[in-house]
């Protein structure tokens, strides 16, 4: 089976990837990927795993011009409120690079995808990005 | 507890010394600033040297192998950008608290040119989830401040075009060129909205500073050019909402500006200058409000305003900042107490904000995924 770029990058048992989260009972928090104590709220033990909301909105961006070696650019990063109250980063696509075309708050969907790291060519990995809600 | 009292500080000129060595460059700096109030490495009980490419290679050793091992302790600190003012807070902390008299604190790094930021072992994410550049951190810091304020792509540069002025009567400085409003916009987009003239310098470079008790300050006649650490404060990153998504400097940065004033007993506007981490111009934006150097909403204007411009209200990063003087890691914040500490003794030249008085430095490190460090440091004329 593929690779996942990331360890929080899941399957369930149908083989549908998901983003694996975690929640924190005592107060809420939500976080991308699993852990066993909560940082906000400091509790133990009281941590669930949480399968994390596939739509969100752009919280901010940037337009990522200058990258490592071998990485193509301009990329929109951003920074995506997911409707469950995660927060995650990601790659915006079908958008054009321009400020004027990224605006706040805009209703972003997740896509998983097979891509290979700059730093394995041959070898994809399951990943994931965001894509305009309603198709510009 | 003795007041704990800077009277030897110094800096080499930054600049890219391939060629030498770091403990040789921390070496230049300590021996500078042993010099500047006559002291010897004999006179020094204890070191602490901050670096952060060799933090597991024993830098200050390695330095002390240079100009005399006199078998003193040494103390390797390594806290990213934060690692030349945490080495100078275990320094202020080991004299404060009685253990020593006369210490020593180095700052070195020699760097590489090009993009900082995490490539991590394993596959790299790098362009398929965003970025894990540097520039790209710190801009969405930037887009953060304009979603919430309107603050704009002008006011943004408009740090650069200062820092890069003021560094020009700056003689310790990397770059020394004035860079007008219009070439910083036009200049090669990194991660917008920080062009590179927005993003800063990577050089090698060190700073060096030592520190005495009250009493020994006195006994050995060094008032004259004394400056007084009125707080010396360290800070970590509370927990923040989007901290996974995007790394948060300004809460570590609230925090020790909090306790940076109690301690200090005054207030931002008591302060005459100000050397805060301007990593990216984004970034000097966002340090105004966290300082308290104006109300939240305000850096815009404040930039816009000429406030933090030498002759401005508040003058901010008179150095040239890291954006023009340079950002060799472990050095800059060793190297922000040496600019403070060189106004308040009267001896800044060209760039002198007159009568300056009581001064602070502010450094934070961290990056994607690693937390923040952040020092504040507030110094008076003795």
């Amino acid at each position: 089976m593929t690779p996942t770029l990331k360890s929080f990058l899941k399957r369930d048992e149908k083989g549908e990837p998901y983003l694996g989260g975690s929640k924190c009972t005592a107060c809420g928090h939500l976080y991308v990927g699993e852990r066993s104590v909560c940082a906000n709220c400091t509790a133990r033990g009281q941590i669930e795993p949480h399968r994390l909301a596939e739509t969100g909105k752009i919280f901010v961006y940037t337009i990522v011009h200058r990258s490592f070696p071998g990485v193509a650019t301009p990329f929109i990063d951003v920074i995506v409120d997911l409707d469950d109250g995660a927060h995650i980063k990601g790659t915006l696509l079908g958008v054009e690079p321009y400020p004027e075309q990224i605006p706040y708050d805009l209703p972003v969907r997740v896509v998983f995808n097979e891509r290979a790291p700059v730093n394995m060519p041959d070898t994809p990995h399951l990943t994931y990005a965001f894509e305009p809600l309603v198709p510009a | 507890m003795s007041d704990v009292y800077i009277v030897g500080i110094d800096m080499i000129k930054f600049g890219r010394f391939p060629e030498q060595t770091v403990p040789g460059i921390a070496a230049e700096a300590a021996l500078m600033a042993l010099d500047d109030c006559g002291l010897s490495i004999k006179d020094i009980q204890a070191l602490y040297c901050g670096n952060v490419g060799q933090a597991a290679a024993m830098s200050g050793q390695r330095m002390l192998a240079e100009i005399g091992q006199t078998g003193i302790p040494v103390t390797n600190v390594s806290n990213a950008c934060a690692s030349g003012a945490t080495a100078f807070r275990d320094a202020w902390v080991a004299v404060k608290a009685g253990l020593y008299d006369i210490v020593l604190a180095v700052g070195v790094e020699q760097m590489g040119k090009g993009l900082l930021g995490g490539q991590g072992d394993g596959p790299s994410a790098e362009g398929l989830i965003g970025s894990n550049t540097m520039p790209a951190m710190f801009s969405h810091i930037g887009i953060e401040h304009a979603r919430k304020y309107g603050t704009t792509f002008d006011q943004f540069a408009r740090v650069s075009v200062k820092n890069h002025w003021h560094s020009t009567f700056n003689p310790k400085s990397m770059y020394r060129r004035e860079t007008p409003l219009q070439e910083v916009m036009a200049a090669e987009m990194i991660a917008w909205p920080n062009t590179k003239l927005m993003c800063s310098v990577n050089v090698d470079g060190s700073a060096a500073a030592v520190l005495v008790s009250e009493r020994r300050m006195k006994q050995l006649g060094l008032q004259s050019r004394a400056v007084k650490v009125r707080a010396s404060e360290m800070s970590s990153n509370p927990f923040a909402e989007r901290q996974m998504a995007m790394p948060d400097f300004s809460g570590a940065t609230r925090v020790a500006a909090k306790t940076a004033y109690e301690t200090a007993g005054l207030g931002p506007n008591e302060l005459d200058l100000v050397e805060l981490h301007d990593c990216f111009a984004t970034a000097e934006i966002v340090h105004y409000e966290n300082l308290g150097l104006c109300g939240d909403g305000e850096a815009g204007r404040l930039i816009s305003d000429g406030e933090t411009q030498l002759g401005g209200r508040i003058p901010v990063n008179v150095s040239g900042g890291l954006l023009s003087k340079g950002h060799p890691l472990g050095a800059t914040g060793i190297a922000n107490l040496y600019e403070i500490s060189t106004h308040l003794r009267g001896e800044a030249g060209q760039r002198q904000v007159e009568g300056a008085r009581i001064g602070l430095t502010h450094v934070v490190g961290g990056g994607p995924s690693m937390g923040t460090a952040c020092s504040i440091h507030v110094l008076e004329k003795a």
